[in-house]
């Protein structure tokens, strides 16, 4: 346990030390987002009756941060300790496959939790009503950032140079995110898209997030929840079985 | 009482590379080991499988008594590692460096080694300071720190003096002889023979991943058979001795000889032909010339 929480505690530290560029400079995009899309559209486009689509964009834009950072938190991480060779001590330490997993996830969740506070705190002021179900909120913060810092996870052990770690950024994270409905209800897609989207674990994010302030979703949120939940427990098996095996880790 | 460290039957194949073949030994508790051989000999990967930075194909390693596998957390902590590669984090000062390896150890109140670690090593004025700003020589202190900062029992040091200069290399021998003199035993590879010779007290030699010698160091010393020996003669060397002469330095020939034997023949000779001998003088052995016997096809 000790190990553990030593491994984690560094990991907060890492993002921490520069939370300029970490926490802060996520909130700002999503800031701009806000402001132009909101700007653009709120006079057009009414997603959910009697939610404003200014309202409508603040826990999406909220979500695909807390995503994208808690996907970058662990993948930078590990592909630096990688690339610089450091983490060779943290190899010779007695840390479990279970131990190194749940440090580089859990401190994902925790910089991908502050990103959604601060996109929250900033974006507020659009008029976002206070949760109605702030357990599904929560839930789904934890859980969304928990698939993503896995999937970090998974990607910073495959990874072997910075630019296969930005190919599966730029190529896998990025599309899964924005075309997740952050910025529009998928009921309004063509029934291509519509289809694609239900393919897509980041859009039961979302959508189960949102459901926590509005009371209201495209898809039932139990189901939002089940996909996540399902992703999450997935892609940790898969993260665990590649750390104990020692897959680009261990020769 | 369990060897420090048990090789048994160990190999590892990278593709068509035979890294290790079969390597068998132990190394006792308290031993100052040498491990030594040519680039590509195999030191690192035995290392790196005792510290379960790889996985032999065959055999097993105990570190201590425990399984380097099955019983990875207790051979680990046993077992300090300063790996070949000069790495750090760049995040982080030597003390949180040095507290967080600890922490991973399950060592959450360590400051009182960690301060004698920085002391000992050199680095006490650098503690606050970032690795980034730190000199070669200063990040291999830390890397020294690091591997001990959980009181491991067997140390192995990969390489340690490569590209360091000559004070901290003292230094540093001062500081592992004082760990091996407190009873901690020592695994050492290094291209410096003369070091291993110093300090040593057994050692093996590894050569395209096969055991090619395992001997204490004196014994070793003695199968080195060929020796020089200087002579300042009164007159011109007979012809008989010149297939022997190697070189001609300060008034001295020097003759090399297949076996010390050979000295009787070489007197008797001389005395045959009336020139006195002034002086003589037997160049010993040294470990460079039995480990450049040894790659060369030699086997103790």
């Amino acid at each position: 346990m000790p190990g553990f929480l030593t491994l984690f505690r560094k990991e907060l530290v890492r993002f921490w030390k520069v939370a300029f560029q970490t926490v802060a400079a996520p909130v700002l995009t999503a800031l701009m987002y806000q402001l132009i899309f909101s700007h653009v559209l709120s006079r057009h486009v009414e997603a959910y009756p009697g939610v404003s689509y200014t309202a409508f964009l603040i826990p999406g834009l909220a979500m695909m941060s807390m995503a994208q950072n808690a996907f970058a938190n662990s993948s930078s991480s590990l592909i630096q300790s990688k690339i610089t060779g450091n983490i060779v001590f943290l190899l010779l330490s007695p840390l479990t496959a279970l131990e190194f997993f749940s440090a580089y996830m859990l401190a994902s969740i925790v910089r991908g939790l502050a990103v959604g506070a601060g996109v929250l705190v900033v974006t507020a002021w659009f008029g976002l009503p206070l949760p109605s179900h702030p357990l599904w909120v929560l839930l789904f913060a934890i859980l969304g950032c928990g698939v993503l810092g896995t999937l970090g996870v998974i990607a910073g052990i495959w990874a072997e140079k910075f630019d296969q770690l930005a190919a599966f950024q730029n190529f896998l994270i990025m599309p899964l995110t924005f075309l997740s409905g952050v910025f529009y209800s998928i009921n309004g897609l063509p029934t291509f898209w519509y289809a694609v989207s239900h393919v897509n674990p980041v859009f039961y994010m979302i959508d189960g997030f949102r459901y926590g302030f509005f009371g209201q979703a495209d898809v039932n949120p139990y189901l939002s929840l089940a996909v996540v939940g399902g992703s999450f427990i997935l892609l940790s098996g898969l993260a665990l079985g590649l750390i104990k095996s020692g897959y680009k880790l261990r020769s | 009482m369990p060897s420090a460290i048990e090789i048994q039957a160990v190999s590892k194949r990278y593709g068509s590379l035979q890294a290790l073949d079969e390597v068998s030994f132990c190394v006792e508790p308290g031993e100052f080991f040498a491990l030594l051989g040519p680039n590509g000999a195999g030191k690192t990967t035995l290392i790196s499988a005792m510290a379960g930075l790889s996985r032999p194909d065959g055999g097993r390693i105990r570190i201590m008594g425990h399984d380097v596998v099955r019983d990875f957390r207790a051979a680990r902590m046993s077992l300090g590692v300063v790996p070949q590669e000069l790495v750090f984090d760049p995040f982080l000062s030597v003390r949180e460096t040095l507290r967080f390896q600890s922490g991973y150890f399950g060592l959450t109140r360590n400051d009182d080694w960690i301060d004698e670690l920085l002391l000992k090593l050199g680095l006490a004025d650098k503690a606050h300071a970032n690795l980034r700003a730190l000199s070669g020589g200063m990040k291999r202190r830390v890397m020294v720190a690091q591997a001990l900062v959980h009181r491991p029992p067997v140390m192995v040091l990969d390489e340690p003096t490569a590209g360091v200069d000559v004070e901290l290399r003292q230094s540093l021998w001062a500081f592992v002889k004082e760990l091996n003199a407190a009873g901690h035993t020592i695994v050492l590879t290094t291209h410096y023979l003369e070091e291993a010779e110093t300090l040593c007290n057994r050692i093996a030699m590894l050569k395209r991943g096969k055991l090619v010698a395992l001997e204490s160091k004196d014994k070793l010393l003695q199968h080195g058979k060929e020796r020089e020996v200087a002579l300042k003669l009164a007159g011109a060397l007979p012809a008989s001795l010149l297939p022997c002469m190697v070189r001609e330095e300060e008034g001295r020939v020097v003759l090399k000889l297949a076996e010390i034997s050979q000295l009787e023949g070489v007197l008797a000779t001389l005395r045959e032909a009336g020139i006195r001998v002034r002086e003589l003088s037997v160049v010993e052995v040294d470990l460079e010339s039995v480990f450049v016997d040894m790659m060369h096809g030699g086997q103790v």
